[in-house]
C-alpha cells in the first residue's frame, strides 16, 4: 500500500480537508435520519469513505471530468458545489438542476463537470474514456475520473473502459473505492484477483493500491496518476481500500450479511478520526476545535435542509421536458392531454 | 446530382459531415483501415486520420459508451455497430445512458450520438446477421429511429442525424445497400425527420413500409396496378419521430391499410401503426388493417425467403384487403 512520509498539504489546508470530510459525514447522518422520518425518499450514505472521496477530489483540477456513481457526495463537496445544490437534488425539488428527475444521490452538474450519474453499475467508466479522448482531441489538458466500487470491477463497462483507455492511452484515472461490500457480496466473492489494482496489468497500464482511509495516501496517488495522464503516459487504476460503514442504502440492513465485529474493526480506522488525530498530535487542532467544527457543520446542514425542504416540487409540465431536444409530435399530443387532465382536475399537482 | 448506391450515400454523408465539422468523429469495429465490413466508411480514415476514424476493440458496449462520453463533451460521434444483431451488449448503454442523459440531468447533459448499423434479412445471414428489432428502440423515449430506403435518403437522413441534437439510431437496410441506386444531390443534402415519403399515390389502399421492404412493396403495388388496384405507398423513413399526419391522411383517403415490415409481427412497429389508425382513423376504415411481417420465430437461415415478406405475399395482402370491403 502507498504510504506517505509526511503531510501532503499544509495544516491550514488539511483543516479545510477535515472540515469537508466532517461536512460530508454530517450530511450523511442528517439524511439517514430524514429518510427514517419519511422526509427524504431514499438515501445512499458514503460514511467511512470520506478519506478516499475527498482525498481524490482534492487532487483534481477544476477542468477535470468527474464520472460518479451514486455514492459520490464527498467528491461533490470538493468541487465547490454548494451544500444547498446537493440538498436540492436529494429532495428533488424545483431548484434541482436535474428537475427532480432522479432518485436521491444521482447528482449531475454540468458547470462543475460532474456528470449525471445513473443507477446501473459501471456504465460511467467507459463514458470517462470518451470524455478524456474528446478533451485531448480538443487540446484540453484535463483528465477524467470515473468513480466506482469493488462490485463494478465485475461489470461489462469496467472491462470496456479499462480496455479502451489502454488502447487509446486516454488521460483517465480510474478511481475504485473498494469498500469491501457490493450490497451483500463481500470483496472476496466478487473476484478471485488478489487485489483489484492488479487488474490494470491485463490492460497494459499501472494499478496501485492505497489505503483509502488515509487522505494523504489517496491524495498523492491521485496527484501522481493525474500528472502521468496529463503528460500523455496513459491511464492509471487506483484501488482505494476503504469500508462502507453504513448500509448500501436506506433500503438495506447490513446486519443480515456482515458482523458487528468487522464493522468495529473498520470504525477504528475511521478516516476522519485519523486525520483529526494527526492534526491534534501536531498541535494544529485541539479537541475543542474539532468539536466546534462538528457543531458548525451540523448547523450548516440543518439550515440547508430547512431551506431545501421549503422549496416546492417541480412544475407538472416539466415532466415532458428534455426527453428529446424538442417535443416530437407524439409527445406534443401527450402534453396536450396532460394539460386537459390538469385543467379538469383528473390529475393534481 | 450523382448516381450512386445506398451505401455510397451513407459514405458521402459521413465524408460531407467530417469535412464540414471537425467535431464529427467515426468509431467502430473494422471501420478504419478496412473501411467497414460493408465498406460504408471506405476512405475516411485515409482522409481524416486515425484520431477521427477510430478502429475500436471488439466491444459494442465500449463503442457506444465511448461515443456517449465524446458526446457529453460536445463532439458529434458517429458509431458503427457492425450488425444490428450485435448491438445487444450495448443495450444498457443505449437505453439506460444514451437515451436518458438529457432527461435525467434536466437538460444539462445532452448526449448526441449517431448509431449507424446495418439491419435486416435477405442476405443469407441467418439468426445473427439478419434481424430487424427496430421496435425495441422505437419504444425507448429519447431516441430517434431512422431508416432510409434510397441513396438520396441515406445521405440526406444521415446528414440530418449527424447535425441533429438527439441520439439517433440510423438503421441501414443492408439487403439493398448496393441494389438501391439513384441520383443523390451533391453537397449538404438534408432530409428532415418525421416526414414520410409518398413513393406512389393511390386511392384504394395505403401501404406502409420502410427500409428494404419499400422496393418489394413498390413492386407489389406496380403489379396490382395492372389489375386495377391503385395502391398508395408510403416510405415512413423515420419511425421516431413518426409522420402520424401522413399515415392518417392516407388512410382517410383510401380507407384501407396494409403494413409491411421484416420484424416479427407481435409487438412490432406495425402494431403501433395499427393502434394509431384505430385511434385516429377508425371511421375511415373499410376493411381490417393487415400486417405483412416476419414471423414470430427467430430469423431462419435456409428458409429465410419463406420467412421474409415477399412481393407475392405483400400483393396477396393488398388484394385481400381491397376485396374485404
Amino acid at each position: 500500500m502507498g504510504q506517505m512520509e509526511g503531510p501532503s498539504l499544509p495544516d491550514t489546508e488539511l483543516l479545510k480537508v477535515l472540515r469537508t470530510m466532517s461536512l460530508g459525514r454530517a450530511v450523511d447522518e442528517r439524511c439517514m435520519n430524514l429518510q427514517r422520518q419519511g422526509r427524504l425518499g431514499f438515501y445512499v450514505p458514503m460514511e467511512g469513505q470520506e478519506g478516499a472521496q475527498i482525498g481524490c477530489g482534492w487532487a483534481l483540477e477544476k477542468g477535470d471530468w468527474i464520472c460518479p456513481a451514486y455514492r459520490e457526495m464527498g467528491v461533490a463537496l470538493t468541487r465547490g458545489i454548494p451544500l444547498s445544490t446537493i440538498l436540492d437534488q436529494l429532495f428533488g425539488n424545483s431548484a434541482d438542476l436535474s428537475k427532480g428527475r432522479q432518485m436521491p444521490n444521482h447528482y449531475g452538474w454540468r458547470d462543475h463537470r460532474f456528470v449525471s450519474a445513473s443507477s446501473p453499475i459501471g456504465t460511467q467508466i467507459i463514458h470517462a474514456v470518451g470524455l478524456a479522448y474528446a478533451s485531448r482531441y480538443k487540446g484540453e489538458k484535463v483528465i477524467s475520473v470515473p468513480f466506482f466500487g469493488d462490485g463494478a470491477t465485475s461489470s461489462t463497462d469496467f472491462h470496456s473502459g479499462m480496455n479502451f483507455a489502454g488502447v487509446y492511452k486516454a488521460p483517465v484515472v480510474f478511481f475504485c473505492q473498494n469498500n469491501q461490500w457490493a450490497i451483500s457480496l463481500p470483496r472476496e466473492k466478487q473476484t478471485k484477483s488478489t487485489t483489484l489494482a492488479m487488474k490494470a496489468n491485463a490492460y497494459g497500464f499501472p494499478g496501485v493500491q492505497v489505503d483509502g482511509n488515509d487522505f494523504h495516501a489517496v491524495y498523492s496517488a491521485v496527484k501522481d496518476a493525474r500528472t502521468r495522464a496529463i503528460r500523455g503516459e496513459g491511464p492509471t487504476l487506483i484501488e482505494a481500500v476503504t469500508y462502507r460503514m453504513g448500509p448500501h442504502s436506506t433500503s438495506d440492513d447490513p446486519r443480515r450479511y456482515r458482523s458487528s465485529q468487522e464493522l468495529a474493526t473498520w470504525k477504528a480506522r475511521d478516516p476522519i478520526e485519523r486525520l483529526k488525530e494527526e492534526l491534534v498530535t501536531r498541535g494544529a487542532l485541539t479537541e475543542a476545535d474539532f468539536d466546534k467544527m462538528q457543531e458548525e457543520v451540523r448547523a450548516e446542514v440543518a439550515q440547508a435542509v430547512q431551506q431545501a425542504e421549503k422549496v416546492g416540487p417541480p412544475e407538472p409540465r416539466t415532466l415532458f421536458e428534455d426527453v428529446w431536444a424538442r417535443p416530437i409530435p407524439q409527445l406534443q399530443e401527450e402534453i396536450q392531454e396532460f394539460e386537459e387532465l390538469l385543467k379538469e382536475g383528473v390529475i393534481r399537482p | 446530382m450523382t448516381d450512386m448506391t445506398l451505401i455510397q450515400g451513407v459514405n458521402r454523408a459521413l465524408h460531407q459531415a467530417m469535412k464540414a465539422d471537425p467535431d464529427v468523429l467515426c468509431l467502430g469495429e473494422d471501420i478504419g483501415v478496412n473501411g467497414g465490413v460493408f465498406r460504408a466508411t471506405e476512405g475516411l480514415q485515409k482522409e481524416f486520420g486515425e484520431a477521427r476514424v477510430l478502429d475500436t476493440p471488439l466491444n459494442e458496449s465500449g463503442i457506444v459508451g465511448m461515443a456517449v462520453g465524446m458526446a457529453l463533451y460536445g463532439l458529434k460521434p458517429v458509431a458503427e455497430i457492425q450488425f444490428l444483431d450485435f448491438i445487444y451488449p450495448a443495450f444498457d448503454q443505449i437505453v439506460s445512458e444514451l437515451a436518458k442523459f438529457r432527461y435525467r440531468s434536466g437538460g444539462q447533459f445532452p448526449a448526441h450520438v449517431v448509431l449507424r448499423t446495418p439491419y435486416g434479412g435477405g442476405i443469407r445471414g441467418g439468426l445473427y446477421h439478419s434481424q430487424s428489432t427496430e421496435q425495441l428502440f422505437a419504444s425507448t423515449p429519447g431516441l430517434k429511429v431512422v431508416i432510409p430506403s434510397t441513396p438520396a435518403d441515406a445521405k440526406g437522413l444521415l446528414l440530418t442525424a449527424i447535425f441533429d441534437e438527439d441520439p439517433v439510431l440510423f438503421l441501414e437496410p443492408k439487403r439493398i445497400y448496393r441494389t438501391a441506386t439513384g441520383e443523390v444531390p451533391d453537397g449538404d443534402h438534408r432530409v428532415p425527420f418525421g416526414k414520410a415519403r409518398v413513393v406512389r399515390e393511390g386511392s384504394d389502399v395505403s401501404v406502409f413500409a420502410y427500409g428494404a421492404m419499400v422496393p418489394l412493396a413498390f413492386q407489389a403495388c406496380q403489379v396490382l396496378e395492372k389489375t386495377g388496384i391503385h395502391a398508395e405507398l408510403l416510405d415512413l423513413r423515420s419511425l421516431v419521430p413518426l409522420d402520424v399526419e401522413a399515415v392518417v391522411r392516407s388512410v382517410e383517403k383510401t380507407g384501407r391499410a396494409v403494413i409491411v415490415h421484416e420484424a416479427p409481427k407481435f409487438c412490432g412497429f406495425g402494431a403501433e401503426l395499427a393502434a394509431i389508425l384505430a385511434e385516429k382513423a377508425l371511421y375511415s376504415l373499410k376493411a381490417p388493417i393487415v400486417r405483412v411481417t416476419g414471423y414470430d420465430t427467430p430469423f431462419p437461415y435456409s428458409l429465410e425467403n419463406l420467412y421474409l415478406p415477399s412481393v407475392d405475399r405483400i400483393g396477396r395482402a393488398i388484394q385481400r384487403t381491397v376485396a374485404a370491403g
